[in-house]
């Protein structure tokens, strides 16, 4: 199915259907089914898609998980508090660090622990440096979904400078398990800045090289103007957040709507786009990944130079936390991610539920805005909603 | 569709003649210096307590035995071995190291090549190993992760007790210290790692990681449960310990040691005395006919007299002086150990029956041999009664005491003559006591403090606890270590002039006998209208060594089984000061031997 411009293509997304009442006959011999996933790259990470097609149009999807075996929340409940940090880094692979915070937030509100100031700061210049290298290889893979290699070859390489950063910085380069209760867990070395300076300048460089040959270029625009549209009118029915909201013009942002660590201290507005589809998601996501840039920058502008980079805490290996539950989130580079935690006064977490964006976005949304898609679109599509199968399965 | 969307993809190609940013040889590449990769550790360092086994969330550490390590005192003698099959490099056993041994290297490259010594390819077990004790080449390498200055997943500072300033305690023999109270007991026991270092190197083995974490989690009773089990005596423990589980506290190695003697007087402190049989079960204790005699009612004494009660034996102890408690009440004085935290562990053991004869002097009143008829098995901890003298000339002047003489007379509340002047000799703990009751007194007297104590021993190494010394000087009085006595010097039978020291410059010859040389022009000279001799005590044994068969060893000592059995004659057990110590809780321990090995020797077959 061929189409012309963007614009046509907007009828690929179809409505908000009851699929239940669609159900395709297998027996009538017009329908296909085929299996994507769970080993495909198109769905970065252990996630199978049910395809039912007629011809290659969709007429039916349907998401399972479940392939990882994880139980990581119900693991939690019996492990000491801090014995959960090197659980929580692995529920969202590409960005262990606001699992981290959004954990270590919610535990320092329950056991009334005061972060010192350096700590918050410290803090706002990991989870951005995590927006970046989490954002660089999600759009390697959006351009690679489409068939450009090239552009995940150089974004990657960009992604390697940051998490030798992060190596530095915290000894390892993903599951990081810096953010700890009451701050973080050592001081910057010596010339961080600096190195970050120019890490940040090379990003800015393969993003520009990136704006040419994605953003300016005839068949990225071809296949993903008008693709898989999200009316913003979807944004609460379905839960949307994060940049699949932004994108279509819902200015849905944690760190503006309610400011958390260092953010309150900058100078920034969410970035907002209208159009709703594949290439303004994209876009979108490129236009984040510069106001990380100058977020950094003002970070170190700001913070100060030094300080208690963390609390004085109870003994790790008795702690225990007062009976109550909170929810604390963060903006991640998906939406909103957030920790539920009860506690009841034990050393262990008597509850843990890790809200990812994932799980919208990639079960409830993707199911219904796949159907009457064409079947080459919908790796791009996916990557598009930026989802971690490993976050939906925690 | 704009023409430029066409063209602008082709500028890929400007990255052409740009030099590849492939790391062409990948196994060179080495971590940062904060890297997390192999483990090192530094097993000299390391104490074997365990922590990292504790904290791993992936039970990939276990503590093993390994060749040259020896357990000693303070190190358990096991060491921290890794599976690799589990690890997750999270490193929280670097940061939870009480000792700062472990750490991580920069290096992450490690494949066993060939086969091993089974014939096998890469069996697990070749990626288990000792951290450190294993010659693997990233033992030795300085950068990696190491835990951060200023960061600990344990704290490191004790929780200070409140205590009476030098002003309020100078002239007063209130208590100076308040003891905890619940938030401060319960913060401090927080601080314990549960390593149980301490438990081997207490002399009575108590089970310290469990009445702390009783203090911890609320439950005194269970805490007063844990402490009874080894240890009758937990007011006086609790004050006056030698607290030696504190010097071995695997905390005390990256910062204050756990205040484990504090935690057990808050325990003793906080439940009721009338509460006490209830919660450990004493209420009513099945005799099982036999009788036992306890000659001494100090530490070891009491605690065979406790244990023994607890077995069903009647037991009676004999004292020579009016009250029960020994050197605990006629020894350490009363702003150190009051007599009512005293007499509510003696209550205690008298409330389980125990039945106490004192003013009885064995020897006087009557012999062992009376006690052999009339008893089943007797028990002997009589102590160290006897000062001992410097034996200088005029050493038997009326002027100058002994410490352990006066400090009976202050407990007994006979009348000392306190003069304005007066100088001890010695530097261990007794010393201190009488050195600290002096300055008291003279406080009281004439307001001002003149008592002057010296030692042989230097700053820093002299015997009695560091506080101890602290606190004397806080009070007033003037220590001046590393000082022998030469000689004292007197006007008339009556009165002192004072006493002359040099400075000491060895103690013990080279054989490491006491042997003390002194360097004759640096002299000291102190008047004195009074001198204590306060250089050690001794034991009197007389009653014991008349009418009975009992081998003594080369120096006089008794020859004797682990449980205090003498040797010749089986029914007799001793114990306390007299054979092993001298302090308390070794003292207690030996009782709870002895108590042990008299129920064992009366239920043994062979008996006589």
């Amino acid at each position: 199915m061929l189409f012309d411009d963007g614009k046509m293509q907007k009828h690929k997304t179809g409505q908000i259907v009851n699929s239940t009442t669609a159900e395709p006959d297998l027996g009538s011999h017009k329908y296909s089914k085929l299996w994507q996933g769970p080993n495909h790259p198109g769905i970065t990470g252990n996630m199978s898609l049910e395809l039912t097609l007629q011809g290659d149009e969709i007429k039916k999807m349907r998401t399972h998980v479940g392939y990882l075996h994880r139980g990581f929340e119900k693991l939690m409940e019996r492990r000491r508090f801090i014995n959960n940090f090197p659980l929580v880094c692995r529920i969202a692979v590409p960005e262990p660090d606001f699992n981290e915070y959004c954990y270590a937030a919610a535990l320092e509100e329950l056991a009334g622990i005061e972060v010192p100031e350096y700590a918050h700061w410290m803090r706002t210049l990991i989870l951005e440096m995590a927006r970046l290298q989490s954002y660089l290889m999600w759009l390697g893979g959006q351009a690679g979904a489409f068939g450009m290699g090239m552009v995940g070859q150089w974004t990657l390489y960009a992604r390697d400078r940051v998490l030798d950063l992060f190596e530095e910085l915290s000894g390892a380069r993903i599951y990081h398990i810096f953010i700890l209760p009451g701050g973080v867990r050592n001081t910057l070395p010596d010339g961080f800045e600096q190195r970050v300076n120019e890490t940040l300048r090379v990003i800015e460089d393969t993003l520009k090289d990136v704006d040419r040959v994605l953003f300016n270029n005839a068949v990225f625009k071809k296949r993903a103007v008008g693709l898989a549209h999200i009316d913003p009118k979807w944004v609460d029915e379905y839960g949307i957040t994060g940049p699949n909201a932004r994108a279509s013009g819902v200015p849905r942002d944690v760190r503006v709507d309610n400011p958390y660590a260092a953010y309150p201290h900058l100078d920034f507005e969410p970035v907002v786009e209208f159009d709703g589809d594949v290439y303004t998601r994209a876009r979108l996501r490129w236009r984040d990944m510069l106001l990380s840039v100058d977020l950094i920058r003002q970070i170190f502008a700001r913070m100060p130079k030094g300080g208690e980079f963390k609390a004085q805490l109870p003994n790790m290996l008795h702690w225990t936390i007062p009976k109550g539950e909170t929810y604390k989130k963060a903006e991640c580079t998906r939406g909103e991610y957030g920790y539920y935690i009860v506690t009841d006064g034990s050393k262990f977490p008597r509850r843990v539920n890790v809200r990812g964006p994932s799980y919208t976005h990639a079960v409830t949304l993707a199911e219904m805005m796949l159907e009457n898609c064409n079947l080459a679109d919908v790796a791009g599509t996916m990557v598009s909603l930026h989802t971690y199968p490993p976050e939906v399965e925690r | 569709m704009r023409f430029k969307d066409v063209i602008y993809p082709f500028t890929t190609w400007k990255h052409i003649l740009n030099e590849p940013r492939t790391i062409k040889h990948p196994e060179d590449r080495e971590g940062s210096d904060r890297y997390r990769g192999f483990h090192t550790n530094d097993i000299q360092k390391c104490i074997g307590c365990g922590s990292c086994e504790e904290i791993c969330q992936n039970e990939a550490i276990d503590l093993v035995e390994v060749d040259g390590i020896e357990t000693t005192h303070g190190d358990s003698g096991l060491r921290p071995k890794v599976d690799y099959g589990r690890c997750c490099w999270c490193a929280l056993c670097v940061d939870v190291c009480t000792t700062n041994s472990l750490g991580m290297s920069n290096r992450f490259r490690w494949a066993v090549e060939g086969e091993n010594e089974l014939g096998e390819h890469g069996s697990p077990e070749d990626y288990r190993f000792v951290i450190g004790a294993q010659n693997k080449y990233w033992d030795n390498v300085k950068e990696g992760y190491k835990k951060p200055d200023s960061y600990d997943l344990t704290p490191s500072t004790a929780v200070e007790m409140d205590h009476l300033s030098p002003s309020e305690r100078s002239a007063s023999f209130v208590e100076m210290m308040k003891g905890y109270t619940r938030q401060q007991a319960q913060k401090e026991a927080d601080r314990c790692v549960e390593c149980g270092i301490c438990i081997a190197t207490c002399p009575a083995h108590m089970g310290i990681p469990a009445y702390i974490k009783a203090v911890r989690e609320d439950d005194l009773e269970e805490g007063l449960r844990v402490v009874y089990d080894s240890n009758p005596l937990p007011e006086v423990c609790g004050r006056v310990c030698t607290h030696k589980c504190e010097t071995v506290c695997a905390i005390g190695h990256k910062g204050d040691p756990v205040s484990i003697r504090w935690l057990k007087r808050y325990i003793a402190d906080h439940v009721p005395a009338e509460k006490y049989a209830e919660i450990l079960g004493t209420k009513q204790i099945e005799k099982n006919g036999k009788k036992v005699a306890v000659i001494g009612s100090g530490p070891a004494g009491l605690s065979a007299a406790h244990f023994l009660s607890t077995m069903g034996y009647a037991v009676t102890v004999l004292e020579a002086l009016p009250n029960a408690g020994g050197m605990m009440r006629y020894g350490i004085p009363e702003y150190r150990l009051p007599y009512d935290a005293l007499d509510k562990d003696i209550n205690y053991i008298q409330s389980l029956g125990v039945e106490f004869k004192t003013n009885c002097r064995v020897g006087t009143d009557v012999t062992i041999l009376d006690l052999k008829r009339d008893f089943d098995a007797v028990f002997a901890a009589t102590g160290l009664p006897l000062g001992r003298s410097t034996r200088l000339e005029n050493a038997d002047h009326k002027k100058v005491f002994q410490s352990i003489d006066l400090l009976r007379e202050i407990t007994l509340g006979n009348e000392i003559i306190v003069p304005e002047k007066i100088v001890v000799i010695g530097g261990g703990n007794v010393a201190m006591d009488i050195t600290r009751s002096l300055a008291r007194m003279q406080k009281q007297k004439f307001g001002v403090v003149n008592v002057t104590a010296t030692c042989l021993e230097p700053e820093g190494q002299m015997p009695a606890d560091d506080e101890e010394v602290i606190e004397a000087r806080e009070e007033g009085a003037v220590i001046t270590p590393g000082y022998g006595p030469q000689s004292i010097e007197i006007k008339d039978a009556d009165t002192l002039l004072g006493l002359r020291v040099a400075r000491c410059v060895r103690i013990f010859d080279e054989e490491g006998r006491f042997n003390p040389s002194f360097n004759t022009t640096d002299t000291r000279y102190y008047e004195a209208d009074m001198i204590v001799e306060s250089i050690g005590q001794s034991s009197d044994m007389s009653y014991l060594k008349s009418d009975l068969n009992i081998a003594f060893g080369p120096r006089g000592q008794m020859v004797m089984d682990a449980d205090g059995q003498v040797n010749g004659e089986p029914w007799l057990f001793v114990g306390g000061d007299m054979v092993k110590g001298p302090d308390v809780i070794t003292g207690i321990a030996t009782g709870h031997f002895a108590a042990m090995g008299i129920d064992r020797y009366l239920n043994s077959d062979d008996r006589d």
